[in-house]
């Protein structure tokens, strides 16, 4: 099962090795790791999700407690959380198809970015569900290039693990 | 969000102004005494020479072993008899490769060590400069905490965190990297106000809720028993245990690292468990209704096929690490905190209960199964060699070991009956541990009586540092329990490699002899009649001494649960009926 592990850590050097390297020492498996800035320039937040049963994310979470940098550990069962995801991907697009393509953007509420001779390049950030569904629906018109950031979450505001200062 | 964890010492921060501007290297020497450093380990190096400028007259008392390796086992080996943090300095590149050994022993055990490592100048580091290597990458995932220090003006507060981290919570190794112009930076000295680390709140109590269902689970158990780790010696905790264990009326095992924490000596204690445990221990943690396992980490070792570790049992879990909490085995009764509160209050809590048939069982286990070898053999039998050692010492020593069958042997035949005076590896295993750990121990306690009970192989490892004892006018004490094999990879050879003793013998120097050339005393001993008057002239030595027993040398260290065996599968309980 995946679970969605927020932590709060040290902006440090080192760090992200220290998760990544315990992560890696411990078994764990990484589904996603994002890791950005937060409000405070003393501190970055890392989304993890992470594959395995409650047992093993517990671990995970007590692991990941331990290490001195990391400040605060939040798991998120996936019902109260925000989660979203971010994508940039190249669709072939021929002009015969501009009309369908662009209907599909529409549809996902995704964005046209950039666009070129025969492709062009969208952005959408969404769910996992709703980013697998648009790669579905994209795929049979030809995938040139696909990035995605991993996924990052926030907690529900009226959930009582909210994130600090929300 | 602010608030110190812990209360400053020196002055507020109101006289910072008049605090002197120093160098790095400085900071480092004061800093270390305001720690409270009066003792440190550790060898010298290119980019480290600023800070051993500054050591040349400081008030500390500084051993040089002879390889980095021994320095961290002589820290650790401090720590442990001391109760203190552990100190040991490297140079960058190989003295702090040199290092890693016996910094991942300390972390496995949990023993309080800051590691100082030299590194090359700030603006070299990634180009591949002479002698640097990646310490705190290196070391990561075998330190509590790591840190480079790139900015002097950081350098006080990092070592002052560092003493802190190592010290609290479970204690552990913490490393700090500092580049050679770090060192001769200056900068202003800053006033102690205490350590505030936003991610680092260990928990000092335990939950009172926890607490109070872990005592009425005592009082409604009828096959308790205490199973205790080192956590009970590291947490100081010894008296609340026993106190604990004797008003609940509660049999005690204690693993390894638990060996002091309860005194062998009482009827209650049950020795140790596991692998190589007792097979009353063994038998009545298989059999028992409630697991009461403090400072302990349920390891493989001890606990076997975990499926059927303890079977019919309900765990209580009194840890000071969360993380070890149903790490291994799923417990009913997690209690997170310090040991010596949580049983201070657990015994308040609990009744005296008589478990007339549950000691019964104990005790007829006990007359049927006791720990046994041939004692009738005219060959030097290595337990008969440690016998002798507590006969003539009995807990006066502190006992050090390295890794293997003596090990064990030292294990089962020492009766261990006091906290901090048995120091051996045991979740690292680190062969060579002994003679730099034991010379860690007297450098701490410089009266005490330290006693390293070494293998042929183990000692081979270390055996230059009996240079550094003869140096330093350490005068520890070595009993090589000599088979000429590395023991226990030969017993496991005869019995799960059909007695393919592939590799595991070497050729051993004299012992007595390298240890003569040192400037220590060396004596052997082959036959049976002379052990006892050897240890005896040993003990009267004043100088560092090696006494090298010729022991039987294929002798195997039972009982023995086999690799996915059940705790209660013990092989070599049959060898014991035939001596009977």
């Amino acid at each position: 099962m995946k679970h969605i592990i927020s932590a709060l850590v040290q902006n440090k050097p080192g760090v992200l090795a220290h998760v990544a390297g315990m992560f890696a020492a411990r078994a764990f498996n990484i589904d996603s790791l994002a890791v950005g800035r937060t409000d405070d320039p003393a501190l970055s937040r890392m989304t993890i999700v992470v594959l395995g049963d409650d047992k093993v994310v517990e671990q995970v979470r007590k692991q990941l407690e331990k290490i001195i940098d990391v400040v605060k550990v939040q798991d998120f069962s996936l019902k109260d959380v925000i989660a979203h995801d971010l994508m940039l991907m190249c669709v072939h697009m021929p002009p015969e198809k501009r009309h369908e393509i662009l209907a599909l953007v529409e549809m996902f509420k995704a964005k046209v970015v950039d666009i070129g001779q025969k492709f062009v390049m969208v952005e959408l950030a969404n769910s996992e569900d709703k980013l697998e569904a648009f790669i579905d629906a994209c795929r049979p018109y030809g995938i040139k290039n696909m990035v995605r950031t991993g996924t990052v979450a926030m907690g529900r505001l009226s959930q009582p693990n909210a994130p600090e200062g929300q | 969000m602010k608030k110190p964890t812990c209360s400053p010492q020196g002055d507020s921060a109101q006289n910072q102004s008049a605090l002197p501007i120093k160098t790095g290297a400085e900071i480092i020497v004061d800093t270390l005494i305001e720690q409270g450093v009066d003792t440190m380990f550790g060898y010298l190096g290119g980019v480290v020479l600023p800070l051993f400028d500054k050591l040349y007259d400081a008030p500390i008392n500084f051993i040089i072993p002879r390889h980095e390796q021994g320095g961290a086992h002589m820290a650790d080996g401090y720590a442990r008899a001391s109760g203190k943090v552990g100190c040991v300095v490297a140079t960058s590149g190989p003295g702090a490769c040199n290092l890693v050994t016996g910094i991942a022993n300390a972390m496995m055990d949990s023993v309080p060590i800051v590691c100082l490592t030299g590194q090359v100048r700030t603006d070299l580091i990634g180009n591949d400069a002479f002698q640097e290597a990646d310490t705190t990458g290196i070391t990561r995932p075998i330190t509590k905490h790591n840190v480079i220090v790139k900015d002097v003006k950081e350098l006080q507060q990092s070592i002052r965190e560092a003493f802190y981290i190592a010290k609290t919570g479970r204690p552990g190794p913490v490393l700090i990297d500092i580049p050679v112009d770090v060192e001769v930076a200056k900068c202003q000295m800053t006033p102690f106000d205490g350590v505030n680390l936003a991610g680092y709140k260990p928990q000092a109590k335990g939950h009172h809720r926890q607490i109070k269902m872990a005592a009425e689970a005592i009082n409604k158990s009828e096959r308790p028993v205490l199973y205790v780790g080192g956590g009970v010696i590291t947490a100081n905790a010894s008296d609340e245990l026993r106190a604990l264990a004797q008003k609940a009326n509660v049999p005690v095992t204690t693993t390894l690292l638990g060996l002091g924490a309860y005194d062998q000596m009482r009827p209650e204690s049950l020795d140790m468990l596991g692998m190589h445990g007792t097979a009353y221990a063994n038998y009545a943690v298989q059999e028992c209704d409630l697991l009461i396992a403090v400072g302990a980490r349920f390891d493989d070792r001890v606990t076997g096929k975990l499926k059927t570790f303890a079977p019919s049992a309900r765990f209580i879990h009194i840890d000071i690490d969360p993380a070890s909490i149903s790490k291994n085995v799923n417990v009913q009764i997690p209690v997170v905190g310090d040991a010596k509160y949580i049983l201070g209050e657990m015994t308040k809590e609990v009744q005296h209960k008589d478990r007339k048939a549950w000691f019964d069982k104990i005790a007829d286990w006990k007359k049927c199964f006791p720990l046994k070898y041939d004692t009738k053999s005219p060959n030097i039998k290595p337990q008969y060699v440690i016998e002798q050692l507590w006969e003539a010492t009995k807990d006066n020593a502190i006992i050090v070991t390295g890794v293997g069958q003596h090990q064990m042997w030292t294990s089962q035949f020492y009766k261990h009956s006091r906290p901090r005076h048995f120091i051996t590896s045991g979740g690292l295993g680190t062969m060579g541990f002994g003679l730099p750990a034991a010379i860690g121990a007297q450098a701490a306690k410089p009266d005490a009586l330290v006693i390293d009970i070494d293998g042929d192989s183990s000692f081979n490892m270390t055996m230059g540092e009996i240079c550094t004892a003869v140096q330093y006018e350490l005068p520890v004490k070595v009993c090589i329990i000599n088979n000429g094999y590395m023991g226990m990879v030969r017993q496991w050879q005869e019995l799960f490699y059909g007695k393919r003793y592939s590799k595991s013998s070497l050729k051993n120097p004299e012992f007595a002899a390298v240890a003569e050339a040192f400037g220590a005393v060396g004596m052997t001993v082959d036959k049976k009649s002379e052990v006892k008057s050897a240890i005896a002239k040993m003990l009267k030595e004043k100088k560092p001494c090696v006494v090298d027993f010729k022991v039987e040398r294929e002798e195997n260290v039972w009982p023995m649960v086999a690799m996915g065996k059940s705790l209660h599968e013990m092989d070599g309980l049959d060898i014991f009926e035939s001596m009977a």
